[in-house]
């Protein structure tokens, strides 16, 4: 027997593309040859010096020389440039690596299909999802994967005003520093502390609020004897269909303190209104309040479909055994939403954690507060980081609070992922 | 009627109030004379149209260059729509029809990437894209709305999903490529799925203000979140009505797509619970 699979492998780690052409293959194999040149032709014209940069992040900052008789400022090496350049390369090089080994295991494959004596699959039928899937992996590794990469390295670098701006100053590598700042300078970790337990907070009261308010609103529609169910449904949805940032904008001018509406009701009634967006204790719950507004429709609507899908004869069995409608509620309609929306609830309390339209554009985050370092006191870690970002160039902190809610919310994320598992594996039971 | 049924009667009107106040109180301020948020009733007692005139007309002791974000976000909505639409169908139907390597691992890699809450790299998309002077453009805009689609292709798979193949291999004995198939049979057969699709691109590219406001620098560059945001921030509320009547002019084409589309809202929001 002839050992194909072998030797067409070797020949493919030595050179791509000649194992192909041993398992006579030719216009597979010329292709694979092909990326084998542009491949060592990149590496060593762009590839190598781009990494080198990735490492160093440049020598020489924007410096004084003396050309001729006069100093003169020069343009040193741009230290953003060579990381954007070098994490480019990174990923060209991972990719070119990924080729290498499937060309390999192409050749055993096909070497192997051969010593059966069956004939080798031809190209066409396999490469025409990857053909379909060209663009869209191409965007997401551009816009997604890229910048979760570039964030995670920034973090480990001194990029922020005022000393490490480029082109004027270079940026280094600085290990952890970043994250123990957050953590141990006063400066930053009382103001991370700060936003990080109110980010909680918020998190915790504005998910239950809606969760169970919505839960309350669609039981009230769903009760017996309510009649245009399907009306109450329409009406209430509505400040779902208006887009979120009008509807923010506009509270945000009804809750103002001197002109807004709502204000000027309570002087009607002889009071003096409140100051509903500018006093700490008063910002935040106008901002559950309106949050609720906002998140309360969502939950109704899902809570809704829910309860058309239980089960008509379970209440029918319950009835005949004398249940009253309250332990009919308890022990049958309870548990049945909680049940079908708990993974909603996770998904949910992930995204209030990063509710930013709300907060950014409701408060701004403030009322501001001297003892935040650039953030006010309604501000969560997403507006927090947009501002550092945006507004006062911290990029190394911005960097580290989006690490540490991007870990945060993997970890919910990964748990819904295996609980919908579990769901579904439910279903097949029954 | 039982004293239980007119409690919750009353909870309801309530509740129909609370959701509906704001809406009719900015559609009358917009329609109030002179432009303070204040007012002494809640029905204008002289009622105008000059707010709307007013938002088309370029004042030059005010940068409020109404039509042009008006413009410019229909321009950002509608391309994000198409670019965005033709990367997931091409995604979902890829992942739904091919049986090929890799596939699991790709579509796990896709999932726990479209968890990810984008503008957590705002930080490193603001950088890059500043480094490399794209800032203020509409290009960047629409890359970074449309480029991700790919991520929440798992609606669409599940619609290939209920595609017969019979159809499809029908159609392969008779001698069509790959693309006649899916240009041919898949696409006429996906038009709700397409439309809902290009229909909440274009919403979401309509109402975003995170990256709208990062990307885009000048007055003449921004779309009508960020302006309107900036009429509050910088006039404090000081152009109210004017504000008023630029809202109405938002909200209206977004909460008609709305109520087109509710019929597949449940759908869109339990797919969460059942994707993979």
């Amino acid at each position: 027997m002839k050992r194909h699979a072998a030797v067409a492998g070797w020949l493919s780690a030595l050179c791509m593309g000649l194992g192909q052409w041993y398992n006579r293959q030719y216009a597979k194999g010329a292709l694979f040859l092909l990326i084998h040149a542009a491949g060592i032709y990149l590496m060593t014209t762009t590839l190598i010096p781009h990494l080198k940069g990735l490492v160093t992040l440049g020598d020489k900052g924007q410096h004084l020389e003396k050309v001729g008789k006069v100093f003169k400022n020069v343009p040193g090496d741009h230290s953003v440039f060579m990381m954007i350049y070098g994490v480019l390369a990174a990923l060209l090089l991972i990719f070119y690596v990924f080729l290498y080994v499937r060309n390999i295991r192409d050749a055993i494959q096909v070497g192997r299909r051969r010593e059966q004596g069956r004939d080798p699959q031809s190209l066409g039928n396999s490469l025409f999802p990857w053909m379909l899937l060209a663009f869209p992996i191409i965007g997401v590794l551009f816009f997604t994967i890229m910048p979760i990469v570039f964030t995670s390295l920034i973090a480990f670098t001194n990029y922020a005003s005022p000393n490490h701006i480029p082109p004027k100053n270079l940026v280094d590598w600085v290990g952890l520093a970043t994250f123990d700042k957050l953590f141990n300078l006063n400066v930053w970790s009382n103001t991370f502390g700060g936003v990080l337990t109110w980010t909680v907070i918020w998190a915790i009261t504005a998910t239950l609020t809606c969760y169970f308010g919505g839960i309350l609103v669609a039981l009230l529609i769903n009760q017996q004897g309510i009649k245009f169910k399907g009306l109450w449904r329409m009406l209430f949805i509505v400040p779902y269909a208006i887009p979120q940032f009008v509807s923010l904008l506009i509270l945000r001018n009804m809750l103002n303190e001197k002109f807004g509406p709502i204000n000027q009701y309570f002087r009607v009634f002889g009071l003096e209104g409140l100051p509903w967006l500018n006093d700490p204790f008063w910002a935040k719950v106008s901002v559950i309040v309106v949050n609720m507004w906002l998140g309360i429709p969502v939950t109704m609507v899902l809570v809704m479909g829910i309860l058309t899908t239980i089960p008509k004869d379970l209440y029918e069995a319950a009835e005949v055994d004398g249940a009253s409608s309250w332990m009919k509620f308890r022990n049958i309609t309870m548990p049945f939403v909680l049940f079908s929306t708990a993974p909603i609830l996770i998904t949910q309390f992930a995204g209030n954690i990063n509710n930013f339209n709300v907060i950014f554009l409701l408060t701004g985050g403030n009322p501001a507060t001297m003892a935040y370092n650039n953030a006010g006191e309604t501000d969560l870690l997403v507006t927090w980081l947009y501002k550092l970002t945006l507004d006062f160039n911290q990029y190394n902190i911005a960097a580290a609070v989006s690490i540490l809610i991007f870990l945060f919310i993997a970890t919910l994320s990964i748990l819904v992922y295996t609980r919908t598992r579990s769901f579904r594996e439910e279903d097949m039971i029954q | 009627m039982k004293p239980r049924l007119v409690f919750s009667y009353l909870l309801l009107i309530l509740i129909a109030l609370a959701c509906f106040y704001p809406a009719i109180w900015t559609v009358l301020s917009s329609f109030r004379e002179g432009n303070s948020l204040f007012s002494d009733t809640f029905i204008p007692k002289k009622w105008t149209l000059e707010h709307y005139h007013d938002l088309f007309v370029v004042r030059s002791d005010r940068a409020i260059p109404y039509a042009t974000w008006y413009l410019n976000t229909l321009k950002v909505a509608t391309a994000s729509m198409v670019l965005g639409t033709l990367l997931q169908l091409l995604t979902a139907y890829a992942f739904s029809r091919f049986r090929f390597k890799g596939r699991k691992t790709l579509m796990t890699f896709v999932l726990i990437l479209g968890m990810f809450p984008g503008f957590l790299s705002i930080m490193a998309i603001f950088v890059i894209l500043n480094t490399l002077n794209l800032l203020d453009t509409h290009w960047a805009l629409i890359l970074v709305y449309s480029a991700g689609a790919a991520l929440f292709m798992f609606v669409a798979k599940g619609f290939f999903d209920t595609i017969p193949r019979s159809l499809e291999e029908a159609a392969r004995i008779d001698g069509a490529s790959h693309m006649t198939i899916f240009t041919r049979i898949i696409l006429p057969l996906s038009r709700p799925i397409i439309t809902y699709i290009s229909l909440t691109t274009f919403a979401g590219a309509w109402v975003d203000f995170i990256f709208a406001r990062s990307i885009l620098r000048t007055p003449d560059q921004w779309t009508l979140a960020v302006g309107l945001w900036n009429i509050i921030d910088a006039y404090n509320s000081t152009e109210f009505t004017l504000f008023a009547a630029g809202c109405v002019l938002v909200a209206i084409p977004i909460t008609i797509l709305f109520m087109y589309t509710q019929r597949f809202l449940v759908d869109g929001l339990t797919a969460g619970a059942s994707k993979g």
